[in-house]
């Protein structure tokens, strides 16, 4: 392939900690394939090169939280034909939006001497609520295996395979027993979107929802388990409202146990 | 009087969101600003009302590339407050996972953002061009470190398996052994890569940093031991407040820490190694002499030679570790809540990381200060930058731009790091 033929990259990044993006450094056996295969055009991470677009995929890591970011996603969507979001952050707000349960000016002035330097958004949104995406790749942070299926899948036209079924069907794939079976540990896994591979429950612990919630995930059925093995009210509320806190089934499940 | 403005809008080649600016006035710098705009994400005011037992899990979302340091930090500071000790197997385990941490951030930062500096390319990729050995070399080390963070933590980024009390498993004797044969080419690695870098052009520069790092009886330090600094200063963790403060200036989201008697300092590698030459192995002080390392570095370029031999420790440790694993009883000592203050400071790959939790009888966090290594060196870059561009001021405006935007990636700063926390304008006259 001649490269003006290869389609060009670009990723970009919002409010998050790195760690999406670093999925794409991680792939140490495939990187330099890649780098073959797409123009990394626009990544401020890996290159001071960077270049104008328009861009055939935009990948986006980070959720918007300033009125700045707001903007910049407009103008990215604009030079973007694909655009792709990358992570808990960029799909569902992330644990900064933690947020949108409290009042921004309070927790400004907890953390800075003088809040009125801060420019902040009260809110912390997905990139969805500003833009049309065009997949998501769900997890904190995402799944090296699944990014790659994806930039796979599109370089060669078709659609990725991304599951919407729960954690716990990787889970029996991978032959872990049921933690909350086996050990009574309360597990958010049967409400999880599936693509960590279940590694919690692989490490004696309950899944703790990092990837968000699966399609149709019936989180009342679960509370109701979670409270016959003892957890709180408190317990409930804190576990929907982690990394995931604004997926709407989460939240919602979280607003039943704030009482 | 003639003003002007150099600005870089976004800085390459480091974690996170910065941009720098610098006043250039009658021919000299008047002000060299390190502006981080990376969005405030609140971490302290956010893990107030949370379980004591979550703060491993959220602290590591503030860093991707050393959630570890975060996950130490805060585990050893909660254990602080509540009067645990995390003792022999476990504690063993910790430090293992930590220089995972380590060989996967200084290989990233040493191969795949720092180098292409002292060869001019962009990146690695195009570097990988002229130089593919020394890439495959770096790409084999840094994910030998990720394989340790796997193996014990579940994943690279963000691993599961951290708690307060230890781990929620310990892992095998077999399961660890079965790294072993991977860590040793990693080894080989590192030194391969150290060599290499060590054939680099290093600018002629030293300054007389306040070097900060901890200082431990025995070990390297890396989960414990006390603040130490070249100035004299030996304090506990749980005394920060009494030689630290935290400053807010108007042009960046981050804090800066800074000495209150003193001012800046420095911490990171440059620090740790300088404060503990005489606690890494006979070999790997020959092999400091050998690539022409002193047994104090106040040379920031050559931070790329410390973090290799940070690198080539660190696997050689990991092996040590994995040598004398005895899996432990439990993967866990208990760890019931009590009101109380705790305070830690671990050696994150770019520095110090210093974490107070206060939590109340039954576990909530009340309040919580997070410092992360790159605001306590935000000062020190600024002087950097002072001093570098200083020298430079007869390059052209682009010329100049990358040589200050090298002198902060000497830095591998991590500005989403700063849980509180850059962009290049030059303003010449």
């Amino acid at each position: 392939m001649s490269p003006k033929a290869r389609p060009r990259l670009a990723v970009w990044k919002f409010a998050s900690c790195d760690g999406c993006q670093l999925s794409l450094l991680d792939c140490e056996d495939e990187l330099l394939a890649l780098a073959d295969a797409l123009e990394i055009a626009y990544f401020p991470e890996a290159s001071s090169a960077m270049d104008p677009g328009p861009y055939d995929l935009s990948l986006v890591e980070g959720s918007i939280t300033t009125r700045h970011d707001a903007a910049r996603i407009l103008e990215i969507r604009r030079q973007s034909k694909q655009l792709v979001t990358l992570g808990a952050c960029a799909t569902a707000g992330g644990i900064q939006a933690l947020r949108n349960f409290a009042a921004v000016a309070d927790l400004v002035a907890a953390v800075y001497a003088s809040p009125q330097y801060i420019e902040t958004l009260a809110t912390s949104t997905p990139i969805a609520a500003h833009v049309a995406v065009d997949y998501e790749l769900h997890g904190c942070p995402i799944d090296k295996a699944q990014l790659l299926e994806l930039i796979g899948a599109l370089l060669v036209g078709r659609k990725p395979a991304l599951p919407g079924y729960s954690v716990c069907l990787e889970c029996k794939r991978r032959g872990t027993a049921c933690v909350m079976i086996a050990k009574s540990a309360p597990c958010l896994g049967p409400v999880t979107r599936a693509g960590c591979g279940a590694i919690c429950p692989a490490f004696n612990r309950g899944c703790y929802g990092c990837f968000g919630p699966m399609e149709t995930a019936n989180t009342a059925a679960l509370s109701r388990q979670w409270r016959r093995l003892g957890a709180t009210e408190l317990e409930l509320r804190r576990v929907y409202r982690t990394f995931n806190a604004a997926a709407e089934p989460f939240q919602r499940e979280a607003d039943a146990h704030d009482g | 009087m003639t003003v002007k403005r150099l600005r870089v809008d976004l800085i390459a080649r480091v974690e996170g969101e910065g941009a720098l600016d610098l006043d250039i006035e009658d021919g000299r710098v008047r002000a060299a600003r390190l502006n981080i705009f990376e969005p405030p994400r609140l971490f302290e005011a956010l893990l107030r009302g949370r379980g004591y037992t979550e703060a491993p899990d959220i602290t590591a979302r503030i860093c991707g590339i050393c959630p570890i340091a975060y996950q130490m930090s805060s585990v050893h500071a909660i254990e602080n407050a509540i009067g645990v000790r995390v003792e022999g197997p476990l504690r063993a385990l910790r430090r293992l996972i930590y220089c995972g941490e380590w060989i996967e951030s200084h290989a990233l930062h040493v191969v795949m953002l720092h180098a292409p500096d002292f060869l001019g390319y962009p990146n690695v990729i195009e570097m990988a061009r002229d130089h593919r050995s020394a890439v495959e070399a770096g790409l084999l080390l840094k994910k030998a470190g990720n394989e340790i963070l796997r193996a014990l933590g579940g994943r690279e980024i963000h691993p599961v398996n951290v708690r307060v009390g230890g781990f929620y498993r310990a892992p095998t004797r077999s399961e660890l052994m079965s790294l072993t044969g991977c860590i040793e080419r990693a080894r080989d690695s590192a030194l391969q890569i150290l060599r290499w870098a060590s054939g680099f052009s290093f600018p002629d520069y030293e300054r007389d940093y306040e070097l900060v790092a901890l200082r431990h009886p025995h070990e390297y330090p890396l989960n414990e031991g006390r603040i130490c600094s070249s100035r004299g200063l030996d304090i506990d963790a749980a005394s920060f407040d009494s030689e630290f403060e935290e400053r807010q200036v108007e042009h960046s989201t981050a804090l800066h820490a800074v000495l209150k008697r003193r001012g800046s300092y420095l911490v990171g590698p440059l620090a740790r190694y300088g404060l503990n030459f005489e606690r890494l192995p006979p070999e790997v002080q020959s092999l400091a002499r050998e690539v022409g390392l002193a047994a104090v570095c106040r040379n920031p370029y050559q931070s790329i030679l410390v973090r290799m031999l940070e690198t080539v420790y660190a696997c050689g440790e990991a092996l040590r570790l994995i040598d004398g694993y005895d899996p432990p009883e439990a993967a866990c000592v208990a760890a019931p809540p009590r009101a109380a203050v705790g305070q830690a400071c671990t050696e994150a790959p770019r520095g110090i990381c210093h974490h107070r939790y206060e939590i109340d009888a039954g576990g909530t966090i009340l309040g919580a200060r997070i410092i992360p290594p790159t605001s306590q060196n935000q000062l020190c870059i600024e002087e950097d930058l002072r001093e570098i561009a200083s020298r430079h001021l007869s390059l052209s405006d682009d010329a100049l731009r990358d040589r200050c935007e090298q002198a902060i990636r000497n830095y591998d700063p991590c500005i989403s790091c700063s849980a509180h926390f850059l962009k290049l304008t030059v303003r010449r006259a």
